[in-house]
């Protein structure tokens, strides 16, 4: 029965959840040199996180997020996945 | 020699041990009396001269320095009996319920113990937040255990009153647990198991938290004053600490003497007493320890707590020096960059000058001017550093002897530069720096222009003045803090500063095109705006010389601004579209040039954002910006003072006819409210969805009352004379608004409570001269009369109840944001804008790859936008035209 609810409903399609995706790790170094920053400070998302889950991101991944931007259109910000 | 640099790792709070009170203490206090016959203190009194010197010129007995080295020294009390430390009430009370009553382990089974005890260890390491959770689900579990899986002891509930009594309740009925008991099975506790409830045993041994010695702070915590009558008063902590040495020495007598016991716990209840309101007297269900004037003492809690506590009082905020605080008034003769400085004060505050081969000459003719005649100095600094007052000085051989190398604290003169400040300080334009202008009078003066930033106005307000005392400070606030650097707000991509009320009838009345000057008039404006330069060629040559203000106006602007825009008058009938329009009420500048439109609060007002004045400064500068403040605007009041601008009540006199109409309007919307009210008894109204009917219909009167106010403004608005004086202020944005003039003129309309009609009060109906449930207009809030007409007193008592919601509403908002704004502020302060464009934390941690997602300051932003492209296009192609 939960099974089936979960199935039923994929939130990556909700409108409000903006699009999200696992950076492939060689990419993820480029990105960490570009923005100088070591991965954890970037913000965090949970793995437990809905969309984490959604997605299948693990702990260590780098997840990019197009989002909405009041002030610049569409903007790409970057996740890095920590565990529980 | 360069100090050893250290760098604080962590910090670490813990209990004090009674040994560590005994090994930090210089003495025992063992007698409450303070001096003795001669008026010296006596040793092992509180004052006891061992606790450190106070008194200029004394040395430490302890430390052997005078009393401006000497750090103090702690005393202690050996307390006859053990007391709860007030602080610590729920802890003890948690370490009670989780441990056992006869062996003192944690009510869990070992493996359990074991096991926490390891996850308690790698989560401490990592997840300090998590630790701290475990330790509470550790508490919570062990409290519910009834036997101790250790040594099989029954455990009975303990019950906790504050703030330091506890008992137990045994199958024989209810014991209290005195403080004796308490610490002996905290004792009990092993290491381990303290370590589960939260503590570190090495630095916060459970029994701790009941005391057996009291530490004694030294006298410099709590100095005794004398008064000018000669009269010791003792500070508050002195008191209580006598209080307290008192009873433990009056209990330690019956202790030995053999007393009967209801005596001795007594005494020992009266101990605990002073040591709880010694810490802190604010205790609920304790009654307050008083002076003996009534007045509560202040406990050690009272001295960190709250506002005017060490905290938020001495720590996060501090007085100082080389300030001053007055009224403000308005002077519109000096710059927006400068402030008026009362003379009074211009001689209280200073500016340390050194001295060099090149002032010397001037520094002394200030030294000879002394303190009391402005400008002067009130202190010569030597080059070995010592401080002269020259009060006190014989003024003339020292500015003899001044040389360079020395210093002179001069007062506050012309063009010294200051930061001006106005609470509450709630955005940076709040705090600016102005150059000084020493003036007359016992009052700030501002110009009227620097108002919106700050949010000035001048029925009483109060505002601070700093002296920056370094060079760099100096130069900091004059290259960035100058109020004309701060004329476009980050708030909003626009000019803050700008015109406010006569500025903008002002300008209205010299830009309009009915306005014609003679040549004596232009001379008079131009000057008073400090204008230089030839005259314009008169636009009227025959019969005689005539100028349009708009080419006044015109010779401010550089010669290659164009502009166009809507001016605000531009509604209604007066609506422009273009520049081909007769109402004038388009803005077209050309080649520096105002051809058509009248200037009003679009065009000069202040936080007007993409408006006339935002494109002048954001493409010629700062120092133009402060130009056209400091000399057009001049020329605005200049004229309006010429020409007289005032209101009248026949301003707001409607004709006969006009007050027909609007009675016929009324009348139509009674007679609709009655149909409605009608239809709605006989059951038959329609409701607004997931509205009850009694909902949809008082929405649907608020709805058809509205409509009837609209209708009615208009009538107004078409009836006034667009020129008379009401009229002009409210068109320009100058002051006031159509609503305003409608109810002077017209009728108040609808008064409401809660955004609902007024009807509260009586049973049915607001006030007893109404029928029970009547829910017609009159009966509710609806005024028919005007302030030109008069209010009837129903209609008065509705508005008073009306006016009153909006004044509890603007104080509740105030103190709420007030709040919603320390709250963000203490949470976002420390975020900034690094080098590379990014926004972090002081730790590096990412928030914004670029500083609004765009990176674009928005003070320096087109309204929001980095750039307006049809503005960049029009100036990159001209004006097609």
């Amino acid at each position: 029965m939960a099974k089936q609810k979960k199935q039923k409903f994929n939130i990556l399609e909700h409108e409000l959840v903006p699009k999200h995706e696992i950076v492939p790790p060689e990419e993820a170094v480029e990105i960490l040199r570009r923005l100088g920053v070591k991965p954890q400070q970037l913000p965090w998302l949970r793995v437990t996180d809905p969309v984490a889950r959604a997605i299948g991101a693990k702990p260590g991944d780098i997840v990019r997020i197009y989002r909405k931007s009041p002030t610049s259109g569409e903007i790409v910000v970057y996740r890095y996945v920590v565990g529980y | 020699m360069i100090p050893e640099q250290k760098i604080i790792k962590k910090i670490k709070f813990g209990i004090l041990s009674p040994d560590e009170i005994r090994k930090m203490s210089v003495t025992a206090i063992v007698t409450s009396e303070l001096y003795d016959e001669d008026g010296r203190p006596i040793q092992g009194g509180l004052m006891d001269p061992r606790l450190g010197a106070i008194a200029p010129g004394q040395v430490c007995l302890t430390c052997g320095n005078d009393a401006k080295s000497c750090p103090g020294h702690f005393g202690h009390i050996e307390l006859a009996r053990p007391v709860i430390h007030v602080g610590f009430g729920k802890h003890i009370y948690d370490a009670l319920r989780a441990t056992c009553r006869s062996c003192g382990r944690l009510l869990l089974p070992e493996h359990e113990v074991r096991r926490y005890l390891r996850l308690l260890e790698r989560l401490e390491d990592k997840w300090p937040l998590l630790a701290k959770m475990l330790v509470t689900v550790v508490k919570k579990r062990a409290s519910k255990v009834v036997e101790c899986p250790h040594c099989g002891e029954r455990q009975y509930k303990i019950v906790f009153e504050k703030p330091y009594t506890y008992y137990e309740d045994r199958p024989e009925g209810r014991i209290q647990l005195n403080p004796f008991e308490v610490r002996s099975r905290l004792e009990k506790i092993p290491d381990d198991d303290a370590r589960l409830l939260g503590l570190d045993p090495q630095e916060a041994r459970p029994e701790w938290m009941v005391l057996t010695v009291l530490p004694v702070p030294p006298i410099h915590v709590r100095p005794s004053i004398v008064l000018e009558s000669g009269i010791r008063a003792e500070d508050d902590l002195t008191h209580k600490l006598a209080d307290i040495v008192r009873t433990n020495e009056r209990l330690r007598e019956l202790l030995d003497t053999g007393a009967p016991q209801t005596l001795i716990d007594e005494h020992w209840m009266l101990l605990q007493y002073h040591v709880a309101t010694y810490i802190d007297n604010e205790l609920p269900r304790i009654p307050v320890a008083r002076h003996r004037g009534g007045r509560p003492l202040k406990g050690l809690a009272q001295r960190l707590k709250g506002k005017e506590g060490r905290f938020r009082g001495n720590l996060s905020g501090k007085r100082v020096d080389y300030s001053a605080r007055t009224v403000i008034s308005p002077d519109p003769n000096i710059s927006i960059n400068e402030v008026g400085v009362p003379e009074p004060i211009a001689k209280t505050l200073t500016v340390r000058v050194p001295v060099t081969q090149w002032n010397l000459d001037e520094m002394r003719r200030l030294v000879l001017n002394g303190p009391d005649k402005w400008p002067g100095a009130n202190y010569v600094i030597t080059a070995d550093g010592r401080k002269i007052d020259l009060r006190y000085a014989d003024r003339k051989r020292i500015a003899e002897m001044l040389e360079p190398g020395w210093m002179v604290e001069r007062h506050l003169r012309d063009g010294d530069i200051v930061l001006f400040n106005r609470q509450p300080s709630l955005h940076r334009m709040s705090i600016m720096a102005h150059i000084v202008k020493v003036l007359p009078g016992k009052t700030f003066r501002l110009n009227l222009l620097v108002c919106p930033p700050y949010n000035a106005d001048f029925d009483g307000d109060e505002m601070n003045l700093h002296v920056p005392r370094t060079e760099e400070a100096q130069a900091e606030a004059r290259e960035l803090m100058l109020v004309q650097y701060h004329i476009l707000s980050p708030r909003y991509g626009g000019p803050i500063i700008g015109g406010v009320q006569d500025y903008i009838s002002g300008a209205y009345l010299l830009t309009s095109k009915a306005n014609l000057l003679s040549q004596a008039d232009v001379v008079d404006l131009l000057s008073a705006a400090g204008y230089r330069g030839e005259l314009p060629e008169p636009a009227i040559l025959s019969p005689k010389k005539r100028w349009t203000g708009k080419q006044l106006v015109s010779l401010f602007f550089p010669k290659e601004f164009n502009f166009r825009g809507k001016a605000r008058v531009s509604s209604g009938i007066f609506a422009c579209e273009d520049e081909w329009c007769w109402n004038d009420s388009f803005i077209l500048i050309k080649k520096g040039e105002l051809l058509t439109g009248v200037f009003d609060k679009k065009a000069v007002g202040a936080e007007q954002p993409e408006n006339m004045m935002h494109w002048l400064i954001k493409e010629y500068g700062s120092d133009y910006a402060r130009y056209v403040y400091d000399h057009m605007f001049k020329m605005f009041i200049r004229f309006i003072e010429k020409r007289g601008f005032t209101m009248t009540v026949d301003d707001v006199a409607l004709p006969p006819e006009a007050k027909e109409k609007i009675r016929e309007i009324l009348r139509e919307a009674e007679q609709r409210v009655r149909e409605v009210i009608e239809l709605y008894r006989q059951g038959k109204l329609e409701p607004v969805p997931g509205r009850t009917l009694e909902e949809s219909l008082e929405l649907k009167i608020i709805e058809i009352l509205s409509d009837a106010r609209k209708k009615v403004e208009d009538v107004v608005v078409n009836y006034l004379d667009p020129f008379n004086n009401v009229f002009i202020m409210a068109r320009t944005g100058a002051r006031g608004n159509e609503l305003n003039i409608t109810q002077m003129a017209a009728l108040l309309g609808q008064q409401s409570v809660r955004g609902e009609r007024i009807h509260r009060g009586y049973r049915g109906r607001f006030l007893p001269h109404f029928k029970p449930g009547d829910l017609g207009p009159a009966a509710r809030g609806f005024v028919y009369s005007s302030f030109y007409d008069g209010l009837s007193p129903l209609e008065v008592f509705f508005h008073a109840a009306g006016g009153r919601e909006g004044l509890v509403d603007t104080a509740v908002r105030t103190s709420q944001s007030g709040y919603m704004q320390r709250r963000l502020v203490n949470a976002l302060q420390d975020i900034r804008v690094e080098y590379d464009g990014t926004v972090r934390t002081t730790y590096g941690e990412l928030i914004q790859v670029a500083f609004g997602e765009d990176g674009v300051d928005p003070a320096k932003s087109a309204h929001g936008k980095a750039v307006n492209i049809d503005r960049e296009i029009e100036r990159v192609i001209g004006w097609r035209v």
